[in-house]
């Protein structure tokens, strides 16, 4: 295994593009090393993004958030502002793992790593965050829902590589929530997860996304279940719906962690939930 | 393979060694400087036994490779202790034998120094989500978390 420790993601990419064998990118680690030490995933090259100017940074302006890929979950719960305009994305990020783990883990490694039951991927899908890919012929921008393809797989090409991650600003009355289900009260993997944001004119909501994750291949951004709520004031009707259209995108798997009828009724169940808390931090908002 | 040199800070010290990129840094500490006071469990980052801080941050070493500690600073286990004076954390653990085996102690010691570090107040509840990630297999949490609440009243009662 070579050790690369390049000073700009244009270097990393020329890297990555001339690497012959596995290239992994190393920013938190904490899931390329675990598979290099069970002997899964040995790369060839090994590229490590810290040292690159930027990546430790959250930055704000009128435009958006921009979070630096080696920004770990620590370091976005502690960021005031962050958390207090997207409370649900920054507390996706710190349902994962220890202490130990959120003093390194990173939004971009969740993602990229695509697993179908990452928690900050709905949160993201739901906030209409996109990644900025930087390759040999230039940066583009893709949507989050738009990176993984299948379990362990995404949609980045072999001399891409994530260098930011954008969020939108939140409006001023808009609110997100994301919520999990795990059988234990904490260091556990999704069984469901699901992340809504949504905007309310006084009591009526405007706009929305919803997100489901763990139910499918991949992060699903779930349109009929936004199209539920929308244009109603969260009544018990506008919820009844909500939930069918969110169980109804379901297509789990079964194994330990829970069966396809017992994921595909929770992704309804954590839907209410988390539409309930996003409206009350809509309607505080304001 | 060829080996990459790192200079390094360990409790203090500045420190130099050459690993292998597929070293951790809990085996860099433990094989190469000679501390063996971190331990390896699970090796994957479940366990806390080999917790360290970088950079005053709470993290596993066995998910960190060596080179990543290059300019970095490194505090252990074995950094606590003021020469042979005992912490007053070392000091209660004892005193409220909050160990059995003694594997997961020093990871214990090193993440509630940095729980301590950071909020010299905790609850019950945030020491238990604290080190949720230090796992005791002798299940000796109970005296653990007690030691720990005991620390932090007779740190805030000293300062």
């Amino acid at each position: 295994m070579k050790y690369h420790n390049p000073a700009s993601f244009e270097d990393a990419s020329a890297i990555a593009a001339q690497a012959g064998g596995t290239t992994r990118f190393l920013a938190g680690g904490t899931d390329v090393l675990v598979q290099l030490r069970a002997d899964i995933v040995t790369p060839n090259d090994l590229i490590d993004l810290k040292n690159i100017d930027g990546v430790k940074d959250i930055l704000c302006d009128k435009e958006g958030w921009t979070v630096g890929v080696a920004v770990s979950g620590a370091e976005m719960s502690e960021h005031p502002s962050l958390q207090s305009e997207w409370p649900g994305v920054v507390e996706a990020m710190d349902l994962i793992g220890s202490t130990q783990i959120q003093g390194r883990a990173t939004l971009v490694g969740n993602l990229c790593n695509a697993s179908p039951a990452a928690d900050s991927v709905p949160a993201m899908i739901a906030a209409g965050a996109s990644v900025t890919l930087t390759g040999a012929s230039g940066s583009r921008t893709v949507a989050v829902e738009d990176i993984p393809t299948s379990p362990g797989r995404t949609s980045i090409a072999q001399d891409e590589i994530v260098s930011q991650v954008n969020i939108p600003r939140q409006v001023p009355n808009g609110g997100d929530a994301y919520l999990r289900f795990i059988p234990r009260t904490e260091m556990d993997i999704a069984v469901v997860g699901c992340a809504v944001n949504l905007q309310v004119d006084g009591d009526t909501i405007t706009q929305a996304r919803v997100s489901l994750g763990a139910v499918a291949p991949t992060a699903l951004l779930v349109d009929a279940a936004a199209q539920a709520i929308i244009g109603s004031k969260l009544d018990d009707a506008a919820l009844d719906k909500l939930a069918a259209a969110a169980s109804a995108a379901c297509n789990p798997i079964d194994d330990k962690r829970g069966t396809i009828k017992f994921r595909t009724h929770v992704a309804g169940v954590l839907a209410r939930r988390a539409a309930k808390i996003a409206y009350d931090r809509a309607r505080a908002a304001k | 393979m060829s080996k990459i040199h790192v200079t390094t800070t360990v409790n203090g010290d500045e420190t130099e060694f050459l690993c292998d990129p597929r070293e951790t840094l809990l085996d860099v500490l433990r094989d190469r400087l000679a501390l063996t006071g971190a331990k390896e469990g699970c090796g994957t980052g479940d366990c806390g036994a080999c917790s360290v801080t970088i950079d005053g941050r709470l993290m596993c070493s066995c998910l960190v490779l060596g080179v990543e500690a290059e300019g970095k600073s490194i505090g252990t286990v074995e950094g606590i202790a003021e020469g042979e004076e005992l912490d007053p954390l070392q000091q209660k653990f004892i005193e409220y034998a909050a160990l059995q085996c003694g594997i997961c102690t020093p990871g214990i010691l090193v993440a509630t120094k940095a729980l301590l570090a950071k909020n010299p107040d905790p609850t019950e509840t945030e020491v238990r989500y604290w080190l949720a990630g230090n796992l005791c297999r002798c299940t000796g949490y109970d005296k653990i978390i007690r030691a720990v609440m005991d620390t932090a009243a007779d740190l805030r009662g000293a300062s």
